[in-house]
């Protein structure tokens, strides 16, 4: 995700730096291929990512801390971000 | 003794904090961002830059762009001083990170004012 932001900032930046450099980012978004398989790699680390934080986060509010409940947290966290990498895919394609 | 001078707050109960704070900025902006384009049309290059144009706008990204680089040294640092233990290895490792950090917080700033 670290290394993977160089192709967000290289989105942004064209997509801002003019009308042509704008279309070019959408074009890249709607007809490359590597460009959506970037993009679904980075949205979906990103979505796990988030939900395993809010679920440390929950962790450290003091909740899901027994064995039982940490378990289910772990499985819901980690079936939510499957479904979140499903999302992602069905929304870059 | 393990020393920590390359942490990011030199203490970890600061990192533990900095750490969550950051955290939470960054899943406002993620959802801000992601319910922006996914949940709209598509928007034309004039909204796109009508939005970035926007001081608001400007200080959230700004402010979730340092927030990206100070959780990405935290965690990066954390996993690194675990897992890489030959010195010069860990060095260049952090050194590369840093030198990256850097580069996004300069490049993000001049994409941001640059419009």
């Amino acid at each position: 995700m670290f290394f993977g932001a160089i192709f967000m900032l290289y989105a942004l930046g064209l997509s801002l730096e003019s009308e042509a450099g704008f279309n070019e980012a959408v074009a890249m978004f709607e007809g490359s291929f590597f460009a959506k398989l970037i993009a679904w790699g980075l949205i979906s680390a990103l979505g796990y990512h988030c939900l395993a934080g809010i679920k440390h986060l929950v962790m450290d509010a003091g909740y899901c801390e027994e064995l039982e409940t940490g378990r289910l947290a772990a499985k819901v966290t980690l079936i939510a971000g499957a479904v979140a990498v499903l999302l992602a895919g069905v929304w870059v394609w | 003794m393990v020393t920590s001078i390359t942490s990011f707050g030199r203490s970890g109960l600061y990192d533990w904090m900095i750490q969550r704070v950051t955290a939470l900025v960054l899943v406002a902006y993620t959802v801000f961002m992601v319910c922006y384009l996914a949940f709209g049309d598509v928007p034309t290059y004039e909204q796109w830059k009508g939005l970035f144009e926007g001081t608001a706008m400007r200080i959230f990204t700004l402010l979730a762009l340092l927030s990206m680089a100070a959780h990405a040294w935290i965690g990066l640092w954390s996993v690194s001083t675990d897992y890489i233990k030959p010195t010069g290895a860990r060095f260049v490792f952090q050194s590369v990170c840093g030198l990256l950090t850097f580069i996004y917080v300069v490049w993000g700033i001049q994409i941001l004012w640059g419009i």
